[in-house]
């Protein structure tokens, strides 16, 4: 969010909020009291009427250039040209998409695992700085954790100039490549670092959240301690873990910044080659760009709602 | 010996949490520094100073600034309301209100800023510090809603009656009894809107059309090709309102973690 710093953070406190309604109970009303609150309508409909009409603009602007309504040079020129050029067996698109998704479930994974064990870690050595620790990386944005990436690990970058210093390497071609390489290595690594303590805060508010009797009776019972993480902690923390992880690979699946920071000309992530389409100066490339943003929106938007209902089921 | 493990684990932890912020200090504020040099040899502010006499940069900052709090006041103003009916009350449609809340945070940016690219263009609103925040307020009024109105759920509605029965008009109410009693709450949200707009990268490209320069994308420019030197004091400008917000929110962050960390 921020650039989406904080999305994933946005969409666990709608889950919570969510959770949360059903649950209060009411206080103390007298009916005299309502003719002073205005309807609950009224307090909501600025907010949810600028939302609204805003999200709901951009999708009909969306589908409108998607299909060749294109108001800017004034052509209209209806038809699913942009879709068959943006989904031909021979378009960069598959490529694309196929590097998004190594990418992202990738990341996702190895973050997972590790939030997993820091948590757990956590859990046993309370400290009041940890909270502070886990929130800090709020502090760093996106875009400059990726840069900060490249600096610290680029041919020529810090850790490239250490490796020197010890006689590790004597030229910076020697240093592996990184960040902006083929592979997506690089944008992995910032996904990792910056998504564990998001994770992490969704596993440990679980991991608090429930009794301490389980592991004691499993520890009394002979368990190690593989097996009470493997047989207690996992299917405890799992569907939140899940949900969690879920809004994760959304977020990275659809995030321009990072892998433009961070990436290499080809394979592009699919954020990256949408943006590019879009801006060409080939008014016609626009459709197509527009076709990939909402192909990205709607398996985004489908991950969204299997982890909402993750999310409900793990209550 | 196992607390000496866990002592220099969490120094670590530390040193890895500041280390960008050491990294950016040591590319802006030196110089010459060529590879193999394991550390910078000669210290200079020079690229600061010209950084801080470069009118795009000023420009940056100035743009950055003016819209980050327009937005963080527009969302607290629309949200408020917004967050007292959904923390308080319980009413027809209200899952369906949340659930349409929830909406903002899961489009991606990119989907909005260019679905809304060219209906901007129309109004007259691309390009002005206007439409950028209002771009902006999709992805902020979410999360300010959310924060309000889970410390709303917490809200006691009896101090308001009582002060109402002991002749206290509207005003008063929300002035003395209100906001006082949400100022914590209100002050997070406002600081996480502040922080959205901040760092917002693709909204303020696609509909600030090149014409609203802010210091994320004066910060991506450089990062595709600047020399280190500019790239660390830029990432420094860019980096120190987050840092400063987090750390000036950190004792709310420690000492009530329990309650923030359900606001997430």
């Amino acid at each position: 969010m921020l650039p989406g710093v904080c999305r994933p953070i946005l969409c666990r406190a709608a889950g919570n909020a969510i959770k949360n309604a059903g649950r209060r109970c009411s206080p103390y009303n007298p009916s005299v009291l309502h003719k002073v609150k205005p309807s609950p309508y009224l307090s909501l409909a600025p907010a949810l009427t600028l939302i609204l009409v805003m999200l709901g603009a951009s999708l009909l602007y969306a589908i409108a250039e998607s299909l060749g309504f294109i108001s800017v040079i004034g052509q209209s020129d209806v038809s699913f040209r942009a879709y068959r050029a943006a989904l031909a067996a021979d378009s960069e698109f598959w490529v694309s998409l196929v590097f998004s998704l190594w990418v992202s479930v990738t990341a996702t994974f190895l973050a997972s695992i590790f939030a997993l064990l820091v948590a757990v870690w956590l859990n046993n050595h309370r400290a009041q700085s940890d909270t502070l620790a886990l929130n800090w990386n709020l502090a760093f944005p996106h875009l400059v954790f990726a840069v900060a990436l490249l600096l610290f690990l680029s041919q020529s970058g810090l850790f490239a100039r250490w490796a020197a210093s010890l006689g590790l390497i004597t030229s910076t071609d020697q240093f592996p490549v990184l960040v902006r390489d083929r592979y997506g290595i690089g944008i992995i690594l910032h996904y990792v670092g910056k998504e564990i303590p998001f994770l992490t805060l969704i596993v440990l508010a679980v991991l608090r959240s429930q009794p301490i009797g389980y592991d004691v009776v499993a520890q009394n019972l002979g368990a190690n301690r593989w097996q009470r993480l493997r047989h207690i902690t996992v299917p405890q923390v799992m569907p939140a873990l899940l949900s969690g992880a879920l809004l994760v690979f959304g977020f990275i699946f659809s995030s321009y910044e990072v892998p433009a920071v961070l990436g290499v000309s080809y394979p592009r992530a699919l954020p990256v080659l949408a943006l590019r389409f879009f801006l060409d100066p080939d008014l016609r490339a626009r459709s197509e760009g527009m076709v990939l943003s909402l192909i990205i929106t709607a398996i985004v938007m489908l991950v969204a709602v299997v982890s909402l209902r993750l999310e409900k089921k793990s209550d | 010996m196992k607390p000496f493990i866990t002592t220099s684990l969490r120094l670590l932890l530390y040193l890895i949490l500041i280390a960008p912020l050491l990294l950016f200090i040591a590319y802006g504020f030196s110089t010459r520094w060529f590879f193999p040099a394991p550390f910078p040899a000669e210290w200079t502010t020079s690229t600061f100073d010209r950084a801080l006499n470069d009118s795009r940069t000023l420009t940056g900052l100035r743009d950055g600034l003016t819209i980050a709090v327009i937005v963080s006041v527009l969302s607290l103003l629309l949200a408020f309301p917004a967050a007292r009916v959904m923390g308080l009350r319980q009413f027809k449609g209200q899952q369906l209100a949340w659930l349409l809340l929830f909406l903002p945070t899961v489009v991606p940016p990119l989907a909005i800023g260019m679905g809304l690219n060219i209906l901007f263009l129309q109004l007259g609103l691309a390009g002005t510090i206007f439409g950028v925040v209002l771009a902006h307020l999709i992805p902020t009024l979410p999360y300010t809603i959310f924060t309000l109105s889970s410390a709303f759920a917490r809200y006691d509605e009896n101090f308001e009656h009582q002060a109402l029965a002991l002749g206290a008009s509207p005003l008063q109410i929300f002035v003395n009894v209100t906001l006082r009693m949400m100022t914590p709450s209100l002050v997070v949200a406002t600081l996480f809107a502040f922080l959205i707009s901040w760092s917002q990268y693709l909204l303020t490209l696609l509909i600030g059309g090149g014409k609203i320069i802010t210091l994320p994308i004066l910060l991506f420019a450089a990062a595709s090709g600047g020399n280190p030197s500019t790239i660390g004091i830029k990432s420094l400008l860019f980096v120190l309102p987050p840092v400063l917000v987090i750390a000036f929110t950190a004792r709310e962050l420690t000492r009530h973690g329990e309650d923030i960390r359900e606001q997430y």
